[in-house]
Formats: C-alpha cells, structure tokens, sequence
C-alpha cells in the first residue's frame, strides 16, 4: 500500500512538470464526454418526453381501439361498445393554432377514463365538475400552461377552456373533455381511439363490425419510430465526437508514457513490483478520468441546453412531438457519461499499461529506436485500416438498415482514418528519395520523423474534416433538391382551408366568378392505412398545371390521362419504398367502403413527410372518400393579382376560412422547418472540427518541447531561428492539407453513405447527390487555418528561442 | 330516500370526495336554478317512472332478497343515479350536464361483490325512459318486459355484472306502486328539506345468479324506490340509517334516520299493508338503536339494530346477512341484505352511509 502510495507521487510529479500534456489530457476526456454525454442527454430527454406524450392519456400499457382504416370514428361505435359491457373511454386528439403556435388537443371523457390510466387523477381530484360543466377546463403541464393565457382563441376564433395545472399533463397539450375537443376542433361526434379497460362478453366484430381493431401497446410508439432515425443520427455525432475527443486521450497519454518511461524504469529497478506500478498508473488514470469526466458531464449538461431549442424546434416542426425546454438532469444519465469517460481513458492508456507491464527491467532505454518501432506501428495499422475497409464493404454488401448504413461510414471512416499515416508515411518517404539539398532532405526525414506525433491529430483532424465535407453535402444537397421541389410542388399561388363543406363549396363559387383566378384546384386530404401504415390520399384536378410542374421520379407514358381515368394513383416514394411499389403495379387502398384496387401509374418525391402519401384524381377521390373534409383549395392566380386576391377574400368569406396564405408563405415557412432541421446537425459538425482543432494544437505543444533536440543540430549547422520556424509553420501546414485532400474523397464517400444509404433508410426517401466544390474549398481553407493556428505558438516559441536552450540539448547529451 | 344523493354529493364537492363523505356538504349546499320540492305536487304515473330533468339528484333503486334451491339467502343491489352538474334542460351530446352512476352488488353470508359504472347524458350510453319504462347504463338495465297493456313498472327485467359477478331477474308485482311520506312528499329535515318518493314493494323475483361462473337459480323479493330532488339534505346532516323491510304477515316498513351533526336525528317512515294502504309514521312513534358494530375499511358501524314502532306494537333486532357488505365505490357506505326476529319476522335491507 505504502509502495503504491510512493509510486503514485512519483508518478505524479510528471504532470507537475508537463503541464501542458496534463491539460491536453483533461481537455481530451472533458470534451470527448462533453459532447458525447450533451447528444445523450438530449437524446435522453426527448425519448422521456415522447414516451409521457405517447403514455399522455393511457398510461403506458394500455390497449385502444382505433379506426381499422386509419383517421377519426363515429362515436356511435363507443356507445355501441359501452353498451355491450366493453369498458372503453373515448379520445379525441388534435392539433388547433393558438397565436403562432400549435397546441395538441386531447379530448377525455374523465368518467370513463381506466384505472390505469395516466390522467385518472382527472377522475377523482378536484374540479372534475367545472371539467365537465361548460365552459370546461383545460389542463396543462406547468411549463405548457406559462404560454398559454386566459381567453386564449384558436384560430377559428373559438375560446379555449380557462387553463389549469396538471402535472400528469403531456408538454405541449391541453387536455379538456371530449365534447370541448369535438367542438374546438370541429369534429362533432367522432373519436380518435377508445382506450380499452375491459373487454366486453361480446367480440369485437359482432358488435362494430370490422371498424376498429385493437392495438397492442407497443404499436403505439409511433413518435419513438418516426424520430428513432433522427436520434441515431444524433448519436453517431455524439460517438464520432467522442472518439475524436479519444485521439487526443491517447495522443497525451501516449506521450506521458513515452516521457515517463525512464522513471517507470528506474521505479522498477529500485524495486516496486510491476502489480504495484499497475495499481498506481490505474489509480492515476481512475482520478483523472473521474475528474475530466465530471467536467465533461458539466460541460455536457451545457451543450445540450444551449442545443435543446434548436433540436425542439425541428423535432416540432418534423414530426410534431413537442419536448418541454426545461432539461431535467438524472442521475444515470450523469453516472453514464461518467462511465463512458472511464471506458474512453482506460482504452486510450491500456497500451501504455500493457507495455508498462511486460517492460524488460533492465532492457535500455532507446529513444532513437522510434523509426523502427514506427515502421512495426504502421503495419499494424495498415493491416487494422484493411479490416475496417473490410467491415464497410461488409456492411455495404449485406448490411441493411439504419445500422447497416453507419457501419459502412464507421467502417471507412476509421479505415481511411488509420490508413491516413501510412499514406503519409509513403508520401513523405518519396519526397525524401526526390529531395535535393541537405536542407530540403532533413526536412523530409525530419518529417517523417515527426509523423507518429503527430499521427493522433492527423486522425482526428480528417475524421472531423471529411465528416464536414459529407454531411455538408448532405445539407447544401437536400437544401438544393428541396428549394427546387418546393419550387415545382407549390405551383399554386393561392391556398386556403374552408371552416366545413359548405363553406368550401361557397367559396368555391365565389372565386370561379373572378376572372383573375385561372384554376381552381381542390386539394381533398384524407387518412387511411396501408400495411398498418398511416398513409394520407390527397385529390388532384387534371389540369396542366399538374402535368407540367407536379415532380415525378418515375412514370408512365400517359401518368396525367390515366390518372384522369380515375382508376390509378400516383404514389410517394416513401410509400413506395415502404411497400415495395413499381409503377405498373396495383395497389389495395382501404377507402369509406370498399377496398378499392388502382394501378400505380407514378411515383413522387415527398421530402421530410414521415407517412405514406397517396394523389388521385378528384372524381375518385369522391367516390370512394364521400365523407371526406372538403375544405381544401389551391387558386391559380397571376402573381401581380394575388395581393387583392386574398385581400378580398378575407374580406368577403373571413369566417368561412380556416387559413388563407400565399406561395411565397408556405414557401418560407418549409425552408424554415428544413434550416431548423440541420441547425443541430451543423452544430454539432463545428463542434467536432473545434475538438480536432484542439487535438492538433494539443499534440503540436506536447511535441514542441521534444522538438528542440532535434531542432538544435540544424540550428547548430547554420540554420537561423527565423527559417526553421518557418520550416516548422510550413510542415505543418503541409500536413493538414496532405490530411485536408484526404478528406475530401472521404468525405465525398461519408456523403454518398448519408444521401444514398442512411437518409433512405431513415426517412424514405432518397436524395440526388449533388458535388460541392465550392465547399471543399472552404473546408480546405478551414484545414489550413486551424494548423496555421494551432502550430503559431509553438512555432514563435522556436524562433525566439533562446540559444542557450538549445545549446542545452547538447550539454545533455555529454 | 336512498343511498344515491352520494353522486351529487361527489360531484357537487370542492374537495376531495372523501372530505366530503364526512359531512355531504355538498348536498346541503343551496341550488339555485334547480325545480324545488313542494308538498302540493301530485305524483303521475306513468310520468314519474321516467327522469325528472328540472331536478338536481335523482334515482332508481332495486334491492331484493332472495333464495336458492337449498334454501341460503342472497342480496341483489341495482341503482341508477342521475346527478345535474348544473340547472337547465337536458341538451344532446357532451354538453348535456348529466352524468348518470350506476351500482350493482350481489352479497351471501360470505361474499359482496360490487361493481360501479359511470355515464355521462346526453350521448346515449346512459338514460331512463318512462314508457315503455326503461333505466339504462352501458350493458346493466332495469326495463318493462312482457307489460301487455300496462305501460308500467309491474313486470320488469333486471340485469348487472361485475368482474365476478352477473345477474338476470324477472320481477312482477300486481300491486300498483305506492307513495311515501305524504302522498310522495317525503320531508328529510327540520327546517322542510324534502323529496318526492315512492316505491313497489310487492315485487316477486325469479332469476339466476351468476357467481365466479357458477349459476344459480334464485326467487325471492324486490323492493324499488324511486326519488328525486334537488337539495334532499339539511347542511348539519351527514349521514343516515335506512331500512326496508318485508314482514313476513305481508306487511311492509321502511324507515329512515338522518343524522345531525348536533346529535338531532330526524326520524321518518311509512307503514305499508298488505294491501298496499300506506301511512306516514310520527318520528316519536319509531325509534332505531343501534346494538353491534362492524369495523370495515377502516369505519366502524352498526350492523345489527333494534327498531320499534310503538304504534304498530313492533319491536324487532336485525341481523345482517353479511357484515361486510361494504361497498367500497368511489363514495363508500353500507348497503345489504337483512333478516329480523322479535315481534315480526321478515326480511329486508338495510342502507347506512356518512359513517
């Protein structure tokens, strides 16, 4: 024990004098948590909120009867139902604008509500007869209820209950009586789904037919799903970043074993076991961990607040699944970050404990053996960077799915990253061979001497490079694609939601008597289901403005005829994906009635739409969804007429309108859901570019003080100060643009993985891929000046110099 | 007046229910808006079968007493409440502000099984109809059947279930319903607090049991109250005693005390003959003592009671069926079958709440 404690002051005293290497380390390990622990938390936080919003009104095992065609029910089945002794309350969900934001509405009936429900408490506690009574309440989570006031109106000028707080309240919902939610939402005696208590004596079918079906509460998780793949995409940034923040654990860790290697030897000489040395470097790299990780988790705890409203917004304006902005901390989530800065630093240091371990006690020591020890290295990574290429052509070939996808970037990824300082070894042996003049041949050498330094930063410094590369194509790509499909999708000028049916209808004839308006397109929205699958089916009018701007990815020779023909329909490549549609196939749609079997005469792109989507014509559409809203419309109008067009439309049919907006507003307010949905996503891309920033400088100071004993013999031989800085500078930099033109292959792969493999199989659909060159420039640039940098100070160290210092690494040698 | 004015007092409450359960606050509480009890109103029939929308609390409450093939006794309960949230007519949909509960229980000497269910009007999962009669809530109901030309109550269909329990009983009288208190005016306090309230007694049972799956064939007898009102209690009343009972001479008594906070009772009831005369007893001729008590879920209460009417020279000490028949609904209280020995013989139930 008394050994231990001696060994470790001894060790100890290492940081006291490198300063420098310690900081590196703790900085490593406290940004390597940090930004792995602040995607977690985030992660964390969401999953939380997504399951109390899917739990909201159920409670989290409960069953429900929902519509087997997907969408809204009569009520009559829950009477149906109830009196045939099924114990089931009724629910009704949606979605009213109060001000500019949405507000999700949850209809309950509190008398019915089941035992096990979350919001039983609505049954017993206080006020359920104000719940009941008109005008009702609205009950809120705290945080939710800050935002809403008394009096608030929807959009349909309609009043909201007087809200009140409820803790089991869902962020982001209101939850108010069944009868108050058909009303405020204009669904008069329709439900969404009946949460089921009890079963009744009778089967289901003998009494509501084949209307509704009884799901199972793990279907429910919907919102689990549909964000799962935004998550993992998060998480892969959160592992990147941490195992960028790794290479410079082990570059540090690295070093101080280097350094510390002849007072390892002389402890061992004088007598300490090597179980006593292990148990104190153990115990030394348990502290540290545990302190840079407690500072990462902090740190952590940081980056996920200041990140959390950007990710709320485009999870919002995404899927509709609202976080609360107030970030909770827990104690797991602490205690595995905590863990995973232990795992990161005892993988970074298990080579140096090893080694420590089998050191020969009396083998001497051979600082200059470093060229053949790098020679062994470099096979060996060679031989590793080989096996990871060929896990991604694994991966690539029989992989599927979302983690087949991010097999195949990790794969290349770490392959090219390990290749990374064989390639430069091999550039950089041919430049010594082509070299003339001792000068330029000492620089070579001496930079391949300096390669495995600086090997680590390299590593990180292309990860970080070729994943900004990749996944700003992924984002400048979709942007393009999207501008330009919104471009081709929102042909019309003009579009509005009638309050019902007959004001739709009103409304229509108003506009076909101004002759400004060219074409009236009724855009009828439905919801079915297909393959357990929520798909929505929209209704186009033939008109040319369709066949001449509606973007298809495939089709057939006569889409707009046949579509006419009311007997095919034009699929969603999600759908299409999902189903494994062709055009000329045919397709089962669940419909009012029967099921009604079309043929599959096109497919179109639906960026960012997380359901299935169906178009057919507006004859169809009537016939087989009679009872279908039909409240929606698009105008085509001149651009010069659209002002005075809305303008008097809200003038003359104001209460008969739900919404009113113009092109240029449904244009913006798309690009904006779409910014918001990468805001994270280049956030985070920053930050791990400021991480490998941090890892070059970090390993350019450590070696800085070990450059000296071979700056000096230059220096000796009549090379200024001045130029061997400025040699330093430019090896440098050579370095980061050798890693820099690297990474732009690689990241061009990283993006083709992200258009091609991840986003289809995350989304549905796939991006054209799309060349940057403009963007690798800046990146390249990016690459330079974050060497340029983070070499400066080490660099104006070496040329003010004290020539005493470096006739010092003579003294030393006699 | 029954057990069932522990709706209104559930819903009426501020706090939380069992607060009130202490006091029924809620029930002395003034209602302005809701019709009023007065004693001049003659009771219809068959009007008053049906809902009596202007009022605040209302119910439909059927006990019976019955008996197996090898002669052990069972209780039967079936009650539907319908409680106003607010004054006003009926309306259709959610925002009619009636909500309807619904009880049932069956007990033997070792068991009391309960079941509670709760509806709101307005949409069709709850109602009562008057002709052809009809009290509804989800899968239970108490409806005419087999009536002929009678647009009555004199043959009705009674069914209920629980988790463990379901029941299915024919009831017949040939007896026409008969009114308490005065003419159906029965007076629940001091200070003039009343309800409208009659009854059938007379019902013979035919009907079958279902207990854990297992059948059985019952008979017996029914008694059904019918009452509404809008402010039935006095603030300083918080709980009360009821009984009715079959003699076996064919002779009917049912008996009720309210409970003061300041220790005064108010005491009522009616002497029913056999032929179905009723009169209006005197407080100070009924006296009802309690001599036993039970402790269940933490309540301690008196199940077993000596009652005499001085007048009717009948001095009588029942014994439950079950003690514990606690029905442990949102608003708990007492409600079981009954025997009695003494002067008379018979057979009743006994109702206790507020305790």
């Amino acid at each position: 024990m008394r050994q231990t404690l001696w060994t470790l002051a001894t060790l100890l005293s290492h940081w006291r004098r490198h300063p420098a290497n310690l900081a590196t380390l703790l900085v490593g390990l406290a940004i390597a948590t940090a930004l792995w622990s602040g995607v977690q938390a985030l992660n964390d936080h969401a999953r939380k909120s997504y399951a109390s919003a899917a739990a909201a009104v159920s409670g989290a095992d409960a069953r429900a009867l929902v519509s087997t065609r997907g969408g809204l029910f009569a009520q009559d089945l829950y009477i149906k139902l109830r009196l045939a002794g099924w114990k089931v309350s009724p629910v009704l969900e949606g979605t009213v604008r109060v001000g500019d934001k949405s507000l999700r509405l949850i209809g309950v009936e509190p008398l019915t509500l089941p035992r096990g429900a979350r919001l039983v408490s609505l049954r017993e506690g206080e006020g359920i007869a104000d719940f009941l009574k008109s005008p009702g309440l609205g009950f809120a989570a705290p945080e939710t209820l800050a935002q809403l006031s008394e009096g608030a109106k929807t959009e349909r000028g309609l009043s909201l209950p007087p809200p009140r707080a409820l803790d089991a309240a869902p962020p982001g919902a209101l939850i108010v009586d069944i009868g108050v939610a058909q009303r405020l939402l204009d669904r008069p005696e329709r439900l969404s789904r009946l949460m089921l208590e009890a079963k009744g004596a009778q089967p289901l079918a003998s009494v509501v037919g084949d209307a509704l079906r009884l799901v199972e509460p793990d279907e429910d998780s919907d919102l689990e799903r549909l964000t799962g793949s935004f998550h993992l995409n998060l998480t892969a940034f959160g592992l990147l970043s941490f195992l960028v923040g790794l290479f410079i654990v082990h570059a540090s860790f690295g070093l101080a074993f280097e350094q510390r290697l002849p007072t390892i030897r002389t402890l061992r000489a004088v007598g300490v076991s090597s179980r006593a040395l292990i148990a104190a470097m153990a115990f030394e790299l348990f502290a540290l961990a545990l302190f840079a990780g407690g500072a990462g988790v902090a740190l952590g705890y940081v980056i996920a607040r200041a990140l959390l409203p950007n990710v709320a917004a485009s999870l919002d304006s995404l899927y509709g699944a609202q976080l609360p902005e107030r970030l909770t901390l827990d104690a797991g989530w602490a205690l595995s970050g905590l863990g995973m800065a232990l795992l990161g630093a005892a993988s970074a240091a298990a080579g140096g404990l090893i080694r420590t371990f089998r050191l020969p006690v009396l083998s001497v020591a051979r600082p200059q053996a470093w060229r053949e020890a790098h020679r062994r290295y470099l096979r060996r990574q060679a031989l590793v960077a080989g096996l990871a290429f060929a896990v991604a052509v694994g991966a690539l070939l029989w992989g599927g799915g979302l983690v087949g996808g991010f097999a195949l970037i990790a794969g290349g990824l770490l392959g090219a990253a390990l290749g990374l300082p064989v390639a430069l070894a091999g550039a950089l042996a041919l430049g010594e061979r082509l070299a003339k003049g001792p000068v330029t041949r000492w620089f070579w050498a001496d930079s391949r001497q300096q390669l495995p330094g600086l090997s680590l930063a390299l590593m990180a410094l292309l990860l970080a490079l070729s994943t900004n590369i990749g996944v700003g194509a992924m984002v400048e790509g979709f942007r393009v694609t999207f501008t330009r499909w919104l471009d081709d999708r929102l042909i019309a000028e003009v579009y509005f939601e009638a309050s019902d049916d007959d004001a739709g209808q009103r409304i229509e004839a108003w506009a076909a008597k101004r002759p400004e308006v060219e074409a009236i397109l009724p855009v009828f929205r439905t919801k079915t289901q297909i393959a357990n699958w929520p798909v929505e089916v929209g209704s186009l009018r033939a008109h040319e403005t369709y066949a001449e701007h509606f973007p298809l990815l495939e089709h057939d020779a006569n889409v707009w005829a046949r579509l006419a023909r009311g007997d095919a329909v034009l699929v969603s490549e999600q759908l299409a994906r999902r189903l494994k549609l062709n055009v000329g196939g045919m397709l089962d749609i669940p419909t009012e009635g029967e099921n009604w079997s079309a043929a599959i005469v096109g497919i179109y792109p639906d960026y960012g739409n997380p359901n299935g989507q169906l178009r057919v014509d507006i004859d169809a559409f009537e016939r087989h969804w009679p009872r279908a809203p039909r409240v929606n419309f698009s105008l085509r109008v001149a651009p010069a007429n659209v002002t005075g067009l809305i303008r008097d439309l809200r003038a003359e049919m104001g209460p008969r309108l739900v919404r009113l907006v113009d092109q240029a507003f449904v244009k913006n307010l798309s690009l904006k859901i779409f910014e918001r949905t990468f805001a994270v996503t280049a956030a985070l891309n920053t930050l791990t570019l400021i991480v490998s920033a941090i890892a070059l400088l970090a390993s350019l100071l450590t070696l800085s003080a070990l450059r000296l004993a071979q700056l000096a013999p230059a220096w000796a031989m009549g090379v200024t100060r001045k130029r061997l800085a400025a040699l330093e500078l430019s090896r440098i930099i050579l370095f980061a643009a050798a890693t820099a033109l690297f990474a732009v292959p690689l990241g061009l792969f990283m993006a083709w993985c992200l258009v091609a493999v991840v986003n289809v199989e995350a989304f549905g659909w796939r991006l054209p891929f799309h060349l940057f060159p403009g963007q690798w420039a800046r990146v390249f640039a990016i690459a330079l000046l974050t060497a340029f940098l983070a070499a400066l100070a080490p660099v104006l160290r070496l040329a003010r110099a004290a020539p005493a210092d470096l006739l010092k690494v003579f003294a030393n040698e006699s | 007046m029954r057990a069932s004015v522990l709706l209104a007092a559930l819903l009426a409450c501020c706090a939380p229910a069992r607060l009130c359960a202490d006091s029924f606050a809620g029930l002395g509480q003034e209602s302005p808006g809701f019709a009023t009890v007065t004693p001049d109103a003659a009771l219809a029939f068959p009007r008053d079968f049906g809902a009596h929308p202007g009022f605040r609390t209302e119910w439909w409450y059927l006990t019976a007493n019955l008996r197996d093939a090898s002669g052990a006794s069972y209780g039967a309960q079936w009650t539907l409440f319908r409680s106003a949230l607010a004054p006003g007519p009926e309306l259709a949909g959610w925002a009619d502000p009636v909500v309807f509960m619904g009880h049932a229980a069956v007990t033997t000497a070792s068991e009391h099984l309960f079941a509670e269910t709760l509806a709101r009007g307005g949409v069709g999962q709850a109602g009562v109809v008057a002709t052809p009669f009809r009290a509804f809530i989800d899968d239970w109901s108490l409806e005419a059947r087999d009536n002929g030309a009678d647009a009555g109550i004199s043959r009705l269909f009674v069914s209920a279930s629980g988790a463990q329990f379901r029941y299915q009983l024919t009831l017949s009288a040939d007896m026409p319903p008969v009114l308490e208190g005065d003419k159906g005016y029965s007076r629940k306090s001091e200070d003039g607090r009343a309800s409208y309230y009659f009854s059938q007694p007379f019902y013979t049972v035919e009907g079958e049991l279902i207990l854990r799956g297992a059948p059985i064939k019952v008979s017996g007898r029914a008694w059904m109250d019918r009452e509404w009102s809008s402010q039935p209690l006095s603030p300083d009343q918080k709980g009360w005693d009821w009984f009715s009972l079959h003699l076996s001479s064919g002779e009917k008594l049912m008996l009720f005390r309210l409970r003061g906070v300041s220790g005064r009772d108010f005491i009522g009831g009616n002497w029913i003959d056999a032929d179905g005369a009723t009169r209006q007893l005197a407080p100070e001729d009924v006296s009802i003592e309690p001599l036993a008590t039970t402790t269940l879920a933490s309540t301690t209460l008196p199940t077993r009671w000596r009652v005499t009417v001085k007048s009717r020279a009948l001095n009588i000490e029942t014994i439950p069926l079950n003690p514990a028949s606690w029905m442990g609904t949102r608003f708990a209280y007492w409600e079981g079958p009954i025997r009695f020995t003494g002067t008379h013989g018979g057979e009743g139930y006994l109702e206790m709440t507020g305790y």
